[in-house]
């Protein structure tokens, strides 16, 4: 099974040199089957995993690397990575079948597939990763294409928050690479397994809270804890919805799985004296994240702060050095990744939709205007608030109840007081996400966003206005990018022009009614062969499937209504229809006219509701998030073994 | 005294050197022809090659070879002890690591040569006409005809050289200036001045006395004036040259005076010998001579742990500062550090790419081997001032590097900050510390030298060569832009530069084991400074041109230089890969 180990990172890093080797854009689905086959096979280790022995490293590969620097390439799975194997998998799999219809701006798809298959990679060795320095090298891999999806898909003030990420983020690493190197220099070994396996004997207690410290401030940048979180808001506003969600779900967990592998139980007596330091600047967070939410207008933005908060616990359950705690840090953390890693998805949509995701300009009665969509915020904003039966509750729970009974090292009260702050920050959390839903999903469903003209410039907020709503002809909107293959001279993004109109098509009502296929025309441009429709691929793709048909048709009688301007009403299904047209047009032009039409679900009365690509994406969210909440044994019964195995406590 | 030589082991320079006359006598009786110039150009490249056969063949067999020997001498009425047998030229793993990155960065210059000297006959026969006052050659001023001759460099005095507006400023990589049209860059001239400064380099880890390091370094030195002077009536390559001879000529006064120093106080030249005076035991230092008893050299002994030597510790404190000194102009330290942008940025690309790395390399070669051999024992007196200095070079020039918008001026400042980190290494003062800092210097070769050959491939003749010119080089020219990002991201030392990242981390576990905590943190702090503007440019690779760029220049004249980036490129990825190899051929 170790040959499959080594398949969870060669198979993203094959697909990704894949790409680097051939000049021609990939099939849209090429990032979801290479994503997919790493998802196998992360699948099929947890299949093999065997949950008795939960608490050692299983599959392991260990070969020696660099001996000049004593670096192994010493790869396993136990407990701990198990679970966070399997969400990155996971994710990042969602994140490719989301990716295959909802194409962020900026275009250079090839270029987007390439990196995040190489942060995928980065993503997942860091959870494998069983020598420190490895450990290091996977935690530094995603840096750089992150900073690229940030810095290229961004939105509008992208540059200077993909730098505000990079900077940050690698100031923490490079602490933390001298705290892995004091540790070494004790030790004389880089192995986790042994360097846990000795709970801290060989280093003197100096040493111990110095390179805590170290390990613990690089590991905190990443986290993120208060207040090294500035880059967090920054980040998460610009990134693209694919970014937020690997960010949110994934990265922010490199540290704080950090500290429940390396640093807690490497150097135990530095994690006791700056524990206390640790629960405070935890609960510092739980409380500064709500009431930063609180004051945020932006959905995005509320989201990121969330997260401040929801790392707050994680956090919290950590600095308690008990089972419990890291056990709910554990818990926490897989929690997080798929509630947030929801609610990113979500937001994401709506700001496809109305291009913006302000709270103000979007008005409330989402769940009259999206109903589906609107339900799945309210899903996961119920959820990430910690309701019990869902999983963002056991890992608050288990967190406070951790702080209720601390390390016997630990000062009691202090960890009380620290429960209680963290109880009123459960009340904060709960506060915000209600009144985010009472503001947005709620109330009149007004549509300050909707209007046929562009709108005029927004207010001063920068981020929120860089895709224009789709105006009916010739809109703009996300849609193919512009550029579709990097073999084209220059990348700039499509410009709206009236040529973009060149393709028509029936309205969806035709479709929705009846069932016939759309009939499409393309009216060529000029100089280059007219091109009909693909009804089949418009048969297997555009048109929803029996599960989402439903939350089509109303919009289709609305647009019906509407009258003439509908011609833009079934943008997906025409976007689907067409996309191999445009495509083949669009290398034929050589692929730098900005000819290509756009495929938002945005029709000119009403968005679409959800679409087959985000139901698929999200539905493995909402069930994991449901099965987690009732069943936490799933999970906890993983990492207990190895939490116990880590303090020592066996 | 009859030598006997071992011609074995003086075969890489000896080949050098003789190839350096071939060029020269090539050049001389070769007809005037086109071809020509490449006809040196390969005579060259098959040179190198050969000195390289030769260090890889050396390598192999694994033997130590020594020569210019002077035979052991018993002690008499003049010597207080007896002197061991000393060599002056020995081939060992230390050397051959260095003449081996030095010649396997030379076959890259050379490849940028050939292009440099393709490229210079370019049209410019127009611009002459315009304005005839740029035909008189004392006009240094001439800069390109559109800005005009350019007021500040009419007299290139180090004080008035400052850099030239970027708006204004000519090009130099190109052929801004007009008479390089009409008079090339000659390319004997180039080519034997190439051989030459090579053969110095490939010395200079070889010597083992200070009159050998001394000559060897200067052969390196100043082959390179003239080759950055070689651009004739260009402004900025005079000013170039001019700097940089000034700046050498003064760094190496201040050497040789502390090179007879330390000669003084030993009464020998060999490395071994100094070390073995330096180190020995208080009784012989009686019979040495007087020594100055008072309060302060006192102090000074106890204070620096300098082991109880034979010779005044101030007079040793002042030569070695002096010897540092001089050998960190060579590899522009901070404080001696001003020269190098103006230098590199006056000079033609494989020069500027040649002083990064191979002049750098012998520099480091001969500081390594002066402290690591004639001043082991005095570890105490100089690695504080190695370590000072290196914080200061890496923060000053990653400080600097940040404010820059032209390529090559940010090649050099960030070429400063990385002598940093290899200084900082250096500071620890082992024999795992040189190693780490022979590591780094290697990868860095590599990664530095790539990064030179992209600027040239890719920096058409003509273009201002700033960083806004590499916006979007990704989709005009894949391959150079790729592998730019991925020598930036290298020197930056991020995966999936690999090979920086452990070069960076060698370093790091050198100074962390040395104990030296706030050292290591400074090193942490300006990794991330240094990130910043390796990533703004990898950046703007990726950046849409606002305007769609120049088509390449043609292919022919090209080549040679993508070649050079698919050499650089396959070694950094190599040692991305498996950095075992730097590690265990410097270790």
């Amino acid at each position: 099974m170790s040959v499959v180990l080594i398949a969870l990172l060669a198979v993203p890093l094959a697909g990704a040199v894949l790409l680097l080797l051939t000049r021609a854009e990939p099939p849209r689905w090429y990032g979801a089957a290479v994503s997919g086959l790493t998802l196998a096979a992360a699948v099929a280790l947890a299949v093999a995993f065997d949950p008795g022995r939960a608490g050692r490293a299983q599959f392991q590969v260990d070969r020696p690397w660099i001996p000049g620097l004593a670096l192994r390439f010493h790869l396993g799975l136990d407990g701990i990575s198990l679970p966070l194997v399997l969400l990155t998998a996971l994710l990042t799999f969602l994140c490719f079948v989301y990716l295959t219809r909802h194409r962020p701006e900026g275009g250079r798809f090839r270029a987007l597939v390439f990196t995040l298959l190489i942060l995928e990679v980065g993503m997942i060795g860091t959870f494998l990763a069983l020598d420190l320095l490895l450990f290091f090298v996977f935690f530094e891999i995603v840096l750089v294409p992150m900073y690229f999806v940030i810095a290229v898909w961004g939105g509008a003030g992208r540059g200077p928050a993909a730098v505000k990420f990079i900077l940050y983020t690698l100031l923490g690493s490079a602490v933390l690479l001298l705290g892995l190197l004091l540790i070494w220099v004790h030790t004389g070994t880089l192995d986790m397994v042994r360097l846990a396996e000795a709970h801290g004997s060989g280093i003197p207690r100096a040493a111990q809270v110095l390179a805590f410290l170290a390990v613990g401030l690089g590991l905190a940048v990443k986290a993120p804890m208060w207040p090294l979180h500035t880059w967090l808001p920054a980040a998460h506003t610009e990134a693209p919805t694919v970014g937020s969600v690997l960010l949110a779900a994934v990265l922010l967990k490199m540290g704080t799985y950090g500290f429940a592998r390396v640093a807690i139980p490497v150097l135990p007596e530095g994690a006791a004296v700056v524990a206390p330091w640790l629960g405070a600047f935890a609960v510092a967070g739980i409380v500064y994240g709500s009431l930063a939410c609180l004051a945020q207008r932006d959905l995005k933005r509320m989201i990121a702060y969330s997260s401040v908060g929801h790392m707050g616990f994680v956090l919290l359950g950590l600095a308690t050095l008990t089972p419990v705690g890291i056990n709910a840090a554990l818990f926490g953390n897989i929690a997080h990744g798929l509630i947030t890693g929801l609610l990113f998805f979500v937001v994401g949509a709506i700001k496809e939709r109305y291009g913006t995701s302000e709270m103000s300009r979007l008005g409330g009665g989402l769940l009259t205007r999206l109903p589906y969509i609107g339900s799945l915020l309210t899903f996961a904003a119920v959820a990430s608030l910690g309701v019990p039966g869902l999983a963002g509750f056991w890992g608050e729970m288990l967190a406070l109840l951790g702080a209720f009974h601390p390390a016997p090292t630990q000062p009691r009260p202090l960890f009380l007081t620290f429960m209680a702050i963290g109880g009123l920050g459960t009340v904060l959390t709960a506060a915000y996400f209600l009144l985010m839903l009472s503001r947005v999903t709620h109330g009149h469903p007004t549509e300050p966003v909707r209007s046929p003209e562009p709108l005029p410039p927004p207010d001063p907020a920068p981020s929120s206005e860089r895709t224009l709503p789709a105006e009916p002809g010739s809109s703009s909107g996300y849609g193919l990018p512009s550029e579709l293959g990097s073999s084209g001279p220059h990348g700039l993004p499509a410009e709206p022009g009236p040529e973009r109109s060149g393709v028509e098509q029936e309205p969806l009502v035709a479709l929705a009614e009846t069932g016939t296929e759309p009939r499409v025309r393309v009216s060529a441009r000029p100089g280059e062969p007219a091109a009909t429709g693909v009804p089949s691929e418009s048969a297997a793709s555009g048109v929803p499937s029996e599960p989402s048909k439903a939350p089509v048709e109303p919009a289709a009688e609305e647009t019906a209504a509407a009258g003439g301007e509908d011609s833009w009403s079934a943008a997906p299904e025409r976007d689907a229809a067409t996309r191999e047209t445009v495509e083949r047009e669009v290398s034929l032009a050589g692929a730098g006219k900005g000819t290509v039409p756009p495929g938002p679900p945005v029709v000119s009365g009403r968005p679409r509701d959800l679409t087959p690509y985000e139901l698929a994406a999200w539905t493995p969210l909402v069930a994991l998030t449901l099965a987690l909440g009732l069943w936490p044994k799933l999970l906890l019964s993983l990492t207990d073994p190895a939490v116990q195995a880590f303090l020592g406590v066996r | 005294m009859i030598q006997s030589i071992d011609y074995a082991a003086i075969a890489s320079p000896l080949i050098l050197a003789l190839v350096a006359g071939l060029v020269l006598l090539l050049d001389v009786f070769l007809p005037r022809r086109p071809g020509t110039r490449a006809v040196l150009g390969y005579v060259t490249l098959a040179g190198v090659l050969a000195a390289l056969a030769v260090v890889a063949a050396q390598a192999v067999q694994g033997a130590r070879l020594a020569t210019f020997c002077v035979p052991a001498r018993p002690a008499g009425p003049l010597r207080p002890r007896e002197e061991p047998a000393a060599c002056s030229f020995i081939v060992d793993d230390l050397t051959l690591i260095f003449a081996g990155v030095i010649l396997a960065t030379a076959v890259v210059i050379v490849l940028l040569s050939m292009t440099q000297l393709a490229r210079t006959p370019a049209p410019a026969a127009v611009r002459t006409s315009l304005d005839p006052s740029l035909s008189t050659p004392a006009n240094t001023g001439s800069t390109s005809a559109s800005s005009g001759p350019t007021p500040t460099s009419t007299g290139p005095t180090p004080a008035s050289a400052r850099p030239i507006p970027a708006s204004a400023g000519p090009t130099p990589a190109g052929t801004g200036p007009v008479h390089a049209a009409t008079r090339p860059i000659p390319a004997g001239e180039w080519y034997f001045l190439l051989l030459c400064a090579l053969t110095g380099a490939v010395t200079l880890p070889a010597s083992r006395d200070l009159i050998m390091l001394v000559v060897a370094l200067e052969l390196v030195s100043l082959p390179v004036f003239a080759l950055t002077a070689l651009k004739r009536y260009d402004a900025r390559a005079s000013e170039a040259a001019l700097k940089l001879f000034l700046v050498s000529v003064v760094s190496t006064a201040i050497m040789l005076f502390g090179v007879s120093l330390l000669y003084g106080l030993t009464g020998s030249v060999h490395l071994e010998r100094i070390a073995a005076s330096l180190n020995a035991p208080l009784s012989a230092m009686t019979a040495a001579g007087p020594v100055t008893t008072d309060a302060t050299s006192a102090a000074a002994l106890s204070a620096t742990a300098v082991p109880a030597t034979a010779v005044p510790a101030v007079v040793l404190t002042v030569a070695v500062v002096l010897v540092l000194a001089g050998f960190a102009f060579k590899v522009a330290a901070v404080p001696f550090h001003f020269w190098a942008a103006d230098v590199y940025q006056g000079a033609p690309v494989p020069v500027a790419a040649l002083l990064s790395v191979i002049s750098k390399a012998a520099g480091f070669a001969g500081l390594i081997l002066v402290l690591t051999i004639a001043l082991a024992g005095q570890s105490g007196l100089w690695a504080p001032i190695v370590a000072v200095l290196a914080a200061l070079t890496m923060t000053v020039g990653n400080l600097l590097a940040l404010r820059q918008r032209h390529a090559v001026r940010l090649l050099a400042w960030s070429s400063v900050a990385q002598s940093g980190y290899i200084l900082a290494a250096l500071s620890v003062a082992g024999k795992t510390a040189a190693a780490a800092s022979i590591a780094y210097l290697v990868i860095y070769a590599a990664m530095n030298v790539g990064a030179f050959a992209v600027v040239m491939a890719a920096g058409r003749a003509g273009e201002r060569n700033e960083l806004e010119d590499y916006r979007g080089l990704a989709f005009r020219e894949p391959f150079s832009a790729l592998a730019l990002a991925f020598f930036l991201i290298c020197l930056a030392g991020l995966p999936p530069g690999l090979a920086g990242l452990f070069a960076k981390v060698v370093v790091f576990r050198e100074i962390v084991q040395g104990g030296d905590g706030l050292l290591a943190v400074v090193m942490a702090v300006n990794t991330v400074i240094g990130l910043y503007y390796y990533i703004a440019w990898t950046a703007r690779l990726f950046t849409p041109a606002v305007a769609p760029g120049a088509k390449p220049a043609g292919r022919g004249a090209i080549r040679p230089a993508v070649i050079a980036v698919a050499v650089a490129l396959v070694v950094s990825l190599a040692f991305s890969v498996a950095p075992q190899i730097v590690l265990s051929a410097a270790g």
